[in-house]
């Protein structure tokens, strides 16, 4: 199994310096969906391709330790949960799914349009982990099929 | 307040499931009962109430020009009562017949996702949210097909979901046409605004709507991925798809669209006459010589949505009402039929109708059930097969076209000559069978018994006073095509 | 017009692929392009000749914006098929272990 081991050394050296930027800005575009282009599915994306970087880049063995895969098949299940709160919370306070209950606050401000940035950033978390974790199952059964030959 | 809460509870369930996942399988069981028992009682008590009422919905408080809106009218609730029980009874079902398969936790979460964009198709008065709950239904299904992990159910979810996918985007390229002539989603909205268009708009829009949810339909040109589909899924996944997904996803929105959107232009009322008779003679001919008994089934399902597109293109008050008794009536009888091939799969490990033979001492049950199911869906009198593909027949002759009463009389024939067949070979043949495999549990037992009865009862809709006070919103619906605006629009 | 009509003849080149091509691989990118002629089709619609793209900036006044609700829904419809591409992408890894072949006319076990 080398080849399931990661790519040369100045893959790994280059990756492990640009992951966190790929996501710092990834966690931009989620934070600025409600101001600029973007939003959650586009920063939620980024998000998964930094971590698909580390898979790429550093195989599938070390990628299943770094990150804990059992936890983020929580995060996207518990995400939509999370989601579908926010909007039942919209019937009890303004009488309608997901109505913008929270205070609108003022144009261009980070901190405005009520409930979307929190929506925005409950999918981004729900659209990084399934996105990722698509590729990573797929990954995962081309082994086995391997294994049995 | 009751709309949104049909879409949510699944969708909630679907994903409290995968949240607890796991080895939790009991859990999910208990969750997709529960749940499916809410929606069986919401849904009646939602169609009991709004009676020729119609209920608007709009989704985060937006008015209706900009927002998403949902309407539940006497067809919608109609829909939603069918798609309860058959659920309901699916899911009974399940319960003891999926426990062979490994994990089915998954298998609930793609359930009530199945259920969800079911709910959300019937319930939603935007052409784009429609297409969503729509892709949502179809994924659940392309899972629930392959569900069983053998290779011909991969290759069947496989060739399906090429299809489903090329339909999708037939429909998504007619919502497009349909936005750029009118600049609206809403169903409302456009039925307001098309009559004022170029008609040729009608005929491109229409074109390709007939094509993407005929794909859905399985009518006759496009019915070459429901036989497969249908018949390799697990049985009470085959229940739900026969039952009620290619009348939710199919017949349903070309009702919604051709009749309260389009105004029921005349060329399309052609069509579905002449795809609804090919769609009954020849599904039943490629039944007839099936020995496989899921297939057969399947191909049955083919002629008996050709006799529901029939009775709608007839387009009379009368053809109508039999046509949208009869739709209830396939989802009843064409459910039980499967969970009896399910059960007889489960029991003997085989559903080939050649290696059966009398199974009227040990599956008792079964054979009864699948006796009453037979006789229902060929149109013997008592059970409600006869008393829907009556009323279309008659409406045939009335409106004048007796060539078409002729198909559907010939396709009743040849209906009950292939269910001769199978309670001939798979249920009531020479060759004595002692042993089982597996035991047939009390919940699928209890599954088919309901549905048995149900096949019965609803033969009581024929019955002017119960038909006048159930069916006739319902097909009032239907047939005053433009009553949909006002009332969506009123509010 | 010629721009609607070449968006036409990429939706019927991906049609093309999906009915003769027998690569499984091969559909599902056939199927992608069907995807994204309808995707392009929606965009190109919506385009307003001198028109503003649709956000609201600090300072700038609203003038003619190209219409953004055609964008979400190419969002939407974009999200639709990549999960059906997964999907499918994940059964073909599954034929191709159950069946040692991308070729779908070696993939009969089922009648038609």
């Amino acid at each position: 199994m080398k080849s399931h081991d990661g790519m040369t050394l100045i893959v790994k050296t280059v990756t492990r310096l640009s992951v966190w930027l790929i996501i710092l800005y990834g966690l931009y575009i989620i934070l600025h969906g409600h101001l600029t282009p973007g939003g959650g599915f586009g920063g939620g994306v980024v998000i998964a391709l930094a971590f698909l970087n580390v898979l790429l880049a550093f195989g599938h063995k070390f990628t299943g330790e770094w990150l804990k895969i059992p936890l983020l098949e929580k995060l996207e299940s518990g995400s939509t949960l999370l989601f579908m709160l926010v909007g039942l919370l919209g019937i009890f306070y303004a009488g309608s799914f997901l109505a913008n209950y929270i205070i609108k606050g003022s144009l261009y401000h980070l901190f405005s349009a009520g409930t979307i940035p929190l929506l925005n950033i409950i999918i981004g978390v729900k659209v990084a982990m399934s996105l990722f974790l698509v590729v990573w199952v797929m990954a995962a059964f081309k082994i086995e099929e391997e294994e049995e030959q | 307040m009751i709309l949104p809460l049909l879409i949510i509870v699944p969708l909630l369930t679907a994903f409290l499931i995968t949240f607890i996942g796991g080895k939790k399988d009991t859990a999910a069981v208990i969750l997709t009962l529960f749940a499916v028992t809410i929606l069986l009682c919401m849904s009646l008590y939602s169609f009991i109430i709004t009676g020729a009422q119609t209920q608007t919905y709009q989704m985060s408080a937006w008015a209706i020009p900009y927002g998403i809106s949902l309407v539940l009218d006497p067809l919608s609730g109609f829909m939603m009562v069918m798609i309860a029980i058959i659920s309901f009874t699916s899911a009974l079902f399940s319960i003891q017949y999926i426990r062979h398969l490994q994990q089915d936790w998954k298998y609930y979460a793609l359930f009530m996702l199945l259920l969800t964009g079911m709910n959300g198709v019937v319930m939603t008065g935007d052409i784009f949210n429609l297409f969503v709950f729509m892709e949502i239904a179809l994924f659940a299904a392309f899972g629930l097909v392959a569900f069983g992990g053998k290779a011909e159910e991969y290759e069947a979810a496989f060739k399906y979901a090429v299809m489903g996918s090329v339909s999708s985007t037939i429909i998504l390229f007619g919502i497009a046409v349909i936005y750029s002539a009118t600049s609206s989603l809403t169903m409302s909205v456009i039925a307001q605004r098309l009559p004022l268009l170029d008609q040729k708009m009608v005929l491109w829009v229409g074109g390709l709507f007939m094509a993407g949810f005929g794909l859905k339909t399985a009518a006759m040109p496009f019915h070459a991925w429901l036989p497969d589909a249908h018949s390799s899924a697990p049985a009470p996944i085959s229940s739900m798809l026969s039952g009620v997904l290619i009348k939710a996803l199919g017949v349903y929105v070309l009702i919604r669209f051709f009749f309260n959107v389009l105004g029921a232009p005349r060329l399309f009322l052609t069509l579905f006459l002449v795809l609804g008779s090919i769609s009954i003679l020849v599904g039943v001919f490629l039944a007839i010589g099936q020995w496989d008994m899921k297939r057969l089934l399947a191909y049955h399902s083919i002629s008996q949505i050709g006799y529901i597109l029939l009775g709608l293109g007839l387009a009379s008050p009368l053809a109508i009402f039999g046509a949208v008794f009869h739709m209830f009536n396939h989802a009843l009888f064409k459910s039980l039929l499967f969970y009896n091939a399910g059960s007889v799969e489960l029991a003997l490990g085989t559903r080939n109708l050649k290696h059966l033979g009398n199974l009227s001492r040990i599956l008792p049950v079964t054979s009864g059930t699948s006796m009453i199911a037979s006789l229902s869906i060929s149109g013997i009198p008592p059970f409600n097969g006869f008393f829907s593909k009556l009323v279309i027949i008659i409406a045939a002759i009335k409106t004048g076209h007796p060539v078409y009463a002729l198909v559907a009389v010939v396709g009743s024939l040849l209906t009950l000559a292939s269910f001769m067949k199978v309670q001939r070979y798979g249920f009531h043949g020479e060759k004595i069978i002692e042993k089982t495999v597996n035991k047939v549990g009390w919940s699928m037992n209890l599954a088919m018994i309901c549905l048995a009865v149900l096949c019965l009862v609803t033969s009581a809709l024929i019955i002017p006073g119960i038909r006048e006070a159930i069916m006739d919103p319902v097909v009032n619906v239907i047939t005053q095509k433009s009553q949909y605006l006002h009332v969506v629009m009123g509010r | 017009m010629t721009i609607y009509l070449m968006c036409f003849i990429l939706f019927l080149v991906g049609f093309y692929g999906v009915i003769t091509k027998r690569d499984l691989v091969k559909i599902i990118l056939s199927l992608a392009i069907m995807g994204y002629s309808t995707n392009l089709f929606l965009i190109i619609f919506a385009y307003r000749t001198g028109a503003h793209y649709p956000i609201l900036e600090k300072g700038t006044s609203v003038t003619a914006m190209v219409d953004p609700l055609p964008q979400a829904l190419v969002l939407t419809s974009i999200v639709i098929e990549l999960g059906i591409t997964a999907l499918l992408v994940a059964l073909a890894v599954r034929l191709y272990g159950k069946y040692k072949t991308f070729d779908i006319t070696k993939i009969r076990r089922l009648l038609g």
